[in-house]
């Protein structure tokens, strides 16, 4: 009995001593450094197949990325043009020029109005007829069908659809209009393809995250299987899962960072490419406009989508083949 | 140290590998186990490190009963145990030292402790200038006593030894036998599997002789 509990005795007391060792917050840190570094050397000694892996994953995360910033850029080039959606206020037909012309002057003085420009029948038939090639019919006609129509070039501040139509709603009180009408069909029409652009975009990131996700799972259940006499060797000393798992996790971390890194070379290069032949069509267009790349938010997005992955990937397939292994 | 009440192993298909086997070795004690291949050494030491489960009866381990301990504890149990094979398991992709150091990395020693332990270790198994070397450049006999300085090196309760002479001549196999010795006196209970019946003649412990699973004589002290 006496010595039952002076056993119980040194059995706390070397209980104690393991705990005392094992909590230290700076211990703790410095063996998950250098699992993580011993991981990273052991992606170093086999480079060629790691970075094939990496690559894989490189080139899956580069083209979602990159077909994001093509929208992005397209969406900012649509953006430039949103800013000359204008209104067109048909007047009605008993309006004669010399009021319109006090309406231009009132409606000018609006905050909301950056230009108005008239149109008179005359000039309207005349770039009418000749752009239609129906001139020969428009000259049987008595008179001018056309009224008059003002070209309202809205404020800065009132080129986003609300505001527009808003002011568009305020034209058409006007007791000499007969026809307010926003020319915004096509800016909303792109508005919308770009939208399904960006849905596939979605729809092909999902694919190919789980694509990632399948192609680092797949290299770690090949790494677990390497070092299987020494998860056995392991886990008969005495480790824990958790041990057993660690090294596996951060080689899935190492994986998804190096496939961030791959893909943002990719998408820099990509776009360095497109660049030029991108500035001289702007050229030709007569408009500054130039390739925007990564911004350094997407670039951090990048590496932590990588990142979040490969720890994803390296944990299912831990979490499926390390339990299979035990000591037999 | 270690208790069996009754335990019985029947691996599936039938076979019953031990049938109820009743022994109490106490804390501190060393004792050899013996009999022939089949006998059910190997599965009574499978029992002891928990990678088996009894069938029937009770187990009891530094007087805890782990016959239905949880998955999840049978690590920090373990930890508890040093494990000597008679191939001794050692990892080839790492020097001397890392191999003996695992176990206290395992159980997350500090790093000056984990040095301080291991060269204790080795110098206890004479291998103090080899710490550097890799495994396969050492002979035979020398990669066992590394082995034996990695179960030491946690300062186990228990050390259990599965044929650790089975590779070895007569003169090396009694110096391995001196050093568990060694380890005993100093209070680690120690239990030997080893059909090396003249070498445990010479030596004066106590004597679990198995015979188609069960315990045909227990010398004195251990029953």
């Amino acid at each position: 009995m006496k010595r039952n509990r002076r056993n119980q005795r040194r059995s706390q007391n070397h209980w104690a001593e393991v705990l005392r060792r094992k909590f230290s917050p700076l211990t703790f840190l410095q063996r998950h450094a250098q699992v993580a570094l011993d991981s990273l050397g052991r992606l170093y000694r086999n480079s060629v197949t790691s970075l094939m892996t990496a690559a894989v994953i490189g080139i899956a995360l580069a083209m979602p990325s990159g077909l994001y910033l093509l929208l992005e850029n397209l969406d900012r080039l649509s953006g430039a043009w949103k800013g000359q959606a204008s209104l067109s206020v048909f007047l009605k037909h008993d309006v004669t020029e010399t009021r319109a012309r006090d309406l231009v002057e009132r409606v000018s003085a609006w905050p909301e109005v950056a230009s108005v420009e008239l149109i008179t029948p005359q000039q309207a038939l005349e770039e009418f007829s000749a752009r239609s090639g129906f001139a020969d019919l428009l000259a049987t006609l008595d008179e001018n069908p056309l009224p008059v129509v003002l070209l309202v070039q809205p404020d800065t501040a009132h080129t986003a659809p609300e505001a527009a139509s808003e002011l568009r709603q305020r034209f058409s009180l006007l007791p000499e209009t007969d026809l307010a009408q926003l020319d915004l069909q096509w800016v909303q029409r792109l508005a919308a393809i770009l939208d399904t652009a960006r849905r596939g975009i979605l729809i092909i990131s999902a694919v190919l995250a789980l694509a990632v996700l399948l192609v680092i799972g797949n290299t770690i259940r090949l790494e677990i299987q390497n070092r299987r006499e020494e998860i056995l060797v392991t886990k008969l000393i005495g480790a824990t899962n958790a041990f057993v798992r660690r090294p596996f996790l951060y080689s899935g971390i190492w994986y998804g960072l190096l496939g961030g890194l791959i893909a943002w070379l990719l998408v820099e290069t990509g776009f360095w490419l497109l660049s030029a032949p991108v500035a001289s069509l702007a050229g030709l267009y007569q408009s500054d406009f130039s390739l925007q790349t990564l911004p350094f938010l997407l670039w951090w997005l990048l590496a932590g989508g990588g990142i979040l992955l490969g720890l994803l990937g390296s944990w299912l397939a831990v979490g499926r083949h390390l339990d299979a292994i035990e000591p037999q | 140290m270690i208790r069996f009440d009754n335990v019985s192993k029947r691996y599936p298909g039938g076979h019953e590998a031990l049938s109820n086997i009743s022994f109490h070795m106490e804390k501190g004690a060393m004792a050899f186990m013996t009999g022939h291949s089949g006998a059910g050494k190997s599965t009574l030491l499978k029992l002891v490190a928990l990678i088996e489960r009894a069938s029937r009866g009770q187990l009891f381990l530094d007087g805890q009963n782990v016959t239905r301990i949880s998955r999840r504890r049978i690590p920090y149990l373990r930890r508890k145990i040093g494990f000597i094979f008679q191939d001794h398991h050692l990892l080839f992709d790492r020097t001397v030292y890392d191999n003996v150091a695992l176990p206290l990395i395992i159980a997350g020693y500090r790093h000056q402790e984990v040095g301080r332990r291991v060269r204790a270790a080795l110098d206890k198994v004479g291998l103090l200038d080899k710490e550097r070397l890799y495994p396969i450049t050492l002979s035979g006999g020398e990669q066992q006593r590394v082995g034996i300085a990695r179960a030491v090196v946690n300062k186990p309760l228990l050390l259990l030894a599965d044929e650790p002479t089975g590779n070895l001549d007569p003169e090396l196999s009694r110096e391995i036998m001196a050093l568990f010795a060694q380890f005993n006196i100093v209070g680690v209970s120690v239990l030997i599997a080893s059909h090396d019946i003249p070498l445990i003649q010479e030596l004066d412990y106590p004597v679990l002789e198995l015979d188609h699973g069960r315990l045909a004589h227990s010398g004195a002290g251990a029953a």
